[in-house]
């Protein structure tokens, strides 16, 4: 089944949860309503003919006026992969976590977080993975600001 | 004081108790393993049978009490620079720093990143800087030897105005 005839698919079961498909240079992915992600998930993951059992990639973009989660899933059995898009507003960027689905998503729903400041609800445990725990602020966001010093170290050189 | 030495065994040399203390301390560079990145795999290899640190009496130890120079051989985030603090405060005086590569000295390649120290000068004061992205063994060696001889112009006993 090609991305174009999942997105049918998806339509027909959920409705308006699923947005458009879209097609441009890199792989073709369906945006998809953040409210009835955990749902859609499932269902990709468990459905007869689907089987995305695995979450190859959770990452996260920022579009300047939006942000946007990125899933890559791949069907082991099948052999084929789709990818699902979620904007999140800026003002305050939260998502359902996809972690009770696929395992794989714990540990790059944390980094997304990080790095990003994505706040996924329903993690067991939302904390920064790589950076310091006193971080200040997301350093991925275009609109981060630099810190004057961390933890007495000056962050830039005369 | 000639009888005296007359009646000695062995052979007697002279020096001043500065430069046999100092003699002692630079035939004897123990130091600390700290490799951070790539750099690392060079110091690996200037330890080896190659360069052979081993010849200029140093020979690297696991644990900050036993050394006497930290080699700081890669690049330093704030994460880890808490750490680097802790390490070389727990090493004996008189100690000695060499920071190795590009990124140990001003951040290198990584420099604009949000994570790295641009320099671990900003944090522990460095002795000999060695250049270079990662520098060859031979450049580590000459960084020593280099610090050998700023060792050898110590004076311990006698103050230095």
């Amino acid at each position: 089944m090609e991305p174009a005839a999942i997105h049918e698919e998806l339509k027909s079961r959920f409705g308006d949860a699923v947005m458009e498909f879209r097609e441009g240079n890199g792989d073709p992915f369906i945006v998809v309503n953040g409210s009835h992600l955990l749902e859609i998930a499932a269902y990709l993951k468990e459905a007869q003919g689907l089987h995305f059992d695995s979450l190859m990639c959770l990452s996260s973009v920022d579009y300047g006026e939006n942000y946007a989660v990125v899933y890559h899933l791949y069907s082991m059995q099948h052999k084929r992969r789709v990818v699902l898009k979620v904007y999140v507003e800026k003002a305050d960027p939260r998502i359902t976590s996809v972690q009770s689905v696929w395992k794989a998503a714990n540990w790059h729903e944390r980094e997304a977080y990080d790095l990003m400041g994505i706040r996924f609800e329903g993690h067991p445990d939302l904390s920064r993975i790589l950076l310091p725990e006193d971080w200040p602020g997301h350093p991925l966001r275009k609109d981060y600001v630099f810190p004057e010093e961390y933890d007495g170290i000056p962050c830039h050189r005369e | 004081m000639r009888k005296m030495i007359n009646e000695m065994p062995g052979n007697v040399l002279f020096t001043t108790v500065d430069q046999f203390l100092n003699w002692g301390r630079f035939s004897s560079l123990w130091y600390l393993l700290f490799a951070l990145a790539c750099c690392g795999i060079e110091l690996m290899q200037a330890g080896g049978p190659r360069t052979d640190l081993d010849r200029f009496g140093a020979m690297f130890r696991a644990t900050p009490r036993q050394s006497d120079l930290m080699i700081v051989a890669g690049t330093l985030t704030y994460k880890m620079a808490s750490r680097l603090k802790l390490l070389y405060h727990q090493m004996p005086e008189p100690k000695y720093v060499i920071s190795m590569g590009s990124c140990a000295n001003c951040g290198g390649l990584f420099q604009l990143g949000y994570s790295v120290v641009e320099g671990v000068d900003l944090i522990i004061p460095v002795d000999v800087y060695v250049p270079g992205c990662p520098p060859r063994p031979e450049a580590l060696a000459e960084g020593i030897i280099k610090l050998q001889e700023l060792i050898k112009k110590e004076k311990y006993l006698v103050k230095d105005n």
